[in-house]
């Protein structure tokens, strides 16, 4: 395959194309910053978008609404445990990956059980995360361990610690997604469900896995986004939902499932923040900013559409 | 099971059903809500939350899925409080632009094949970003015929009963009786077939986005009617609470199945289930929690009637 047919090349031409505009406004160095900016801010993008990106690739329908609710309420029970406690950060990441995955086990549970759409099943549940979050700490922000601030704001030189990690993470899926029986099986899921019975992969298995490593994923991004920002908020999760969608299909990820690229990720990731970077310093009021977000979204994906 | 109570009117009566056990509940809890006043109230905001609800159900009903609608309510609302208050030629033409709009981004869905979820979430930016240009802080005035509709009091029964009433069989006989309806709802039901038939998918996924525009439109209207001001995100909810309204109602997510009557009833019940809470003196931070709950209750209910379905 030629480099320009990869699904992944867009993201990237537009992540550079972006860059290259706000160099020449601001100059090299700020745009040097900008990007380890990018970098951090796509870190935490990529995280619940790679969860995403499975769910969605299991095939039409299959989306996990919960992402957000799933991070607020892992990162409140988790900052609270810990109180700032040092000896606490191990049980504290550890709770946080006992909830992704009660959260993912609940979701998938509704989902077969109730036999609803993954939409309106992982919509509903995310309503009792959100009211259980609220109810545990009533909102109210507790700082995290100085140590777990420091690694998620930590940087080798201007490169990120966490996005050094997440890195690491990505080329580990990229190999469990096209080598591994357990990423083959999504893949042959999202082409066709039937066939993938039939051929022996064990379909239902594989869903339940999918959607609990999602949910896993995403409460590990609220554990670090909390120590990124200063404790955990009752809307810290609200722009991960249109986040981890568009990343994933801006990425060139098949939305009909069946296709998926962890490339094409980190394009996004540094694309959606470059391009809210650029529009800040073009000047534009808030409207405006929010018009040319949706508008990039919209037009990136119908460029990248199929014709019918 | 007797012979009138087959699955089949179970299905059609879950909604109904639900509404009764709410507004029993409600009465039980609060008996003074059983008057004229005190329906107006407890129903006051029906009206937009059904009209959202059945915007909503039209995309449903082509397989399509619609995550900007609350902040499209919420644009129309503020072109209602500001342009069609100062301007009225400038707010109609806004708000036709409006549904021309829906129209086209159907249009677009159909012939780039695009994910509606992901267009709609792109779009609801642009919506929230059109709405924060014309209404920067909250304002701006009700029309003074909207807010003397919306303000009714019709001898007898409320006037959000009777609007209801109205919407949903307007809705019902357009969309579930009329020879249109049934190619409209074949679309979702089998899009080839339909094609092969000679009709125009296009033009029917068109049509329904349209007609999804239209009714997003009379919701923010009728919003600003009871509100007389608006915000940029005053609608912000109406996207989940159509969705979750739509199937309370027996909407489908696939095959064209919807129901606008029950569509009505699902928003009206939602719309109670908030007051039903407040009225049991439930602990705020359990309100959002149990609502989703309620919906996972209902969609077990319609579970459980399909599979006595399948043994019978």
């Amino acid at each position: 395959m030629r480099l320009i047919e990869k699904p992944w090349i867009w993201a990237w031409v537009g992540t550079i194309s972006i860059w290259l505009v706000i160099a020449s406004l601001s100059g090299v160095s700020a745009g040097t910053e900008v990007l380890t900016a990018a970098a951090s801010f796509g870190t935490f993008f990529v995280l619940v978008a790679i969860g995403q990106m499975l769910v969605i690739t299991l095939g039409p329908g299959n989306v996990d609404l919960s992402i957000p609710a799933c991070m607020t309420l892992a990162s409140t029970v988790a900052m609270k445990v810990m109180n700032g406690s040092e000896a606490m950060l191990i049980p504290g990441f550890l709770i946080v990956v006992a909830i992704g995955l009660a959260i993912g086990t609940l979701n998938f549970a509704l989902i077969i059980l109730l036999r609803i759409p993954p939409i309106i099943a992982t919509l509903s549940s995310s309503f009792l995360y959100l009211s259980t979050a609220i109810w545990y700490n009533r909102g109210l922000r507790v700082k995290p361990p100085e140590a777990l601030a420091d690694f998620a704001t930590g940087k080798i030189g201007v490169v990120p610690l966490l996005a050094i990690a997440v890195l690491v993470l990505t080329v580990i899926m990229h190999f469990v997604l096209h080598r591994t029986y357990f990423g083959r099986s999504i893949l042959a899921i999202g082409q066709n469900p039937k066939a993938a019975h039939l051929a022996g992969v064990p379909v239902e298995r594989t869903r339940f896995m999918t959607y609990v490593l999602c949910a896993v994923l995403a409460a590990i991004c609220g554990y670090f986004l909390a120590g990124f920002s200063g404790g955990a908020a009752l809307n810290m999760g609200e722009e991960y939902l249109l986040m981890s969608i568009a990343v994933v299909v801006i990425g060139g990820t098949s939305v009909a499932g069946g296709f998926a690229n962890l490339p094409g990720l980190w394009g996004a990731a540094l694309f959606m923040f470059l391009l809210v970077t650029m529009l800040n310093t073009l000047g534009l009021s808030a409207g405006y900013r929010l018009i040319f977000t949706g508008a990039i979204i919209v037009a990136v994906i119908a460029i990248s559409g199929k014709k019918r | 099971m007797s012979r009138f109570l087959t699955v089949n009117t179970m299905r059609t009566l879950l909604p109904a059903l639900s509404l009764a056990a709410i507004l029993a509940a409600i009465f039980y809890l609060q008996p003074r809500t059983m008057s004229y006043f005190g329906l107006n109230l407890l129903l006051n905001l029906a009206i937009p939350i059904a009209l959202a609800t059945i915007a909503q159900m039209f995309i449903l009903c082509v397989n399509d899925l619609d995550l900007s609608l609350g902040a499209f309510v919420s644009l129309t609302a503020c072109i209602t409080a500001t342009w069609l208050y100062d301007t009225p030629v400038l707010g109609v033409l806004a708000l036709a632009g409006c549904v021309l709009a829906y129209a086209a981004l159907g249009a677009l869905i159909h012939l780039r094949n695009l994910p509606s979820i992901v267009v709609t979430l792109g779009m609801s930016f642009v919506w929230v970003g059109v709405a924060v240009l014309i209404l920067p802080t909250p304002g701006g005035k009700a029309p003074e015929w909207i807010r003397a509709l919306m303000t009714l009091k019709p001898a007898l029964i409320p006037f959000p009963i009777i609007a209801a009433v109205v919407i949903a069989i307007i809705v019902h006989f357009g969309l579930m009786k009329s020879a249109a309806g049934v190619v409209l709802r074949g679309a979702g039901g089998n899009p080839l077939s339909v094609e092969r038939a000679g009709w125009s998918l296009l033009r029917i996924k068109v049509t329904m986005y349209a007609l999804s525009g239209f009714f997003g439109v009379l919701s923010g209207m009728a919003l600003v009617g009871l509100t007389t001001s608006a915000d940029a995100n005053i609608a912000e909810r109406y996207t989940l609470l159509s969705i979750a309204g739509a199937i309370l109602g027996g909407s489908q997510f696939v095959g064209g199945r919807v129901s606008p009557i029950g569509a009505v009833i699902g928003a009206v019940t939602l719309l109670l289930t908030g007051s039903f809470l407040s009225f049991l003196r439930l602990n705020p931070d359990w309100q959002i929690g149990a609502q989703g709950a309620i919906l996972i209750l209902v969609l077990a209910l319609r579970v459980l009637i399909d599979r006595s379905d399948k043994r019978s």
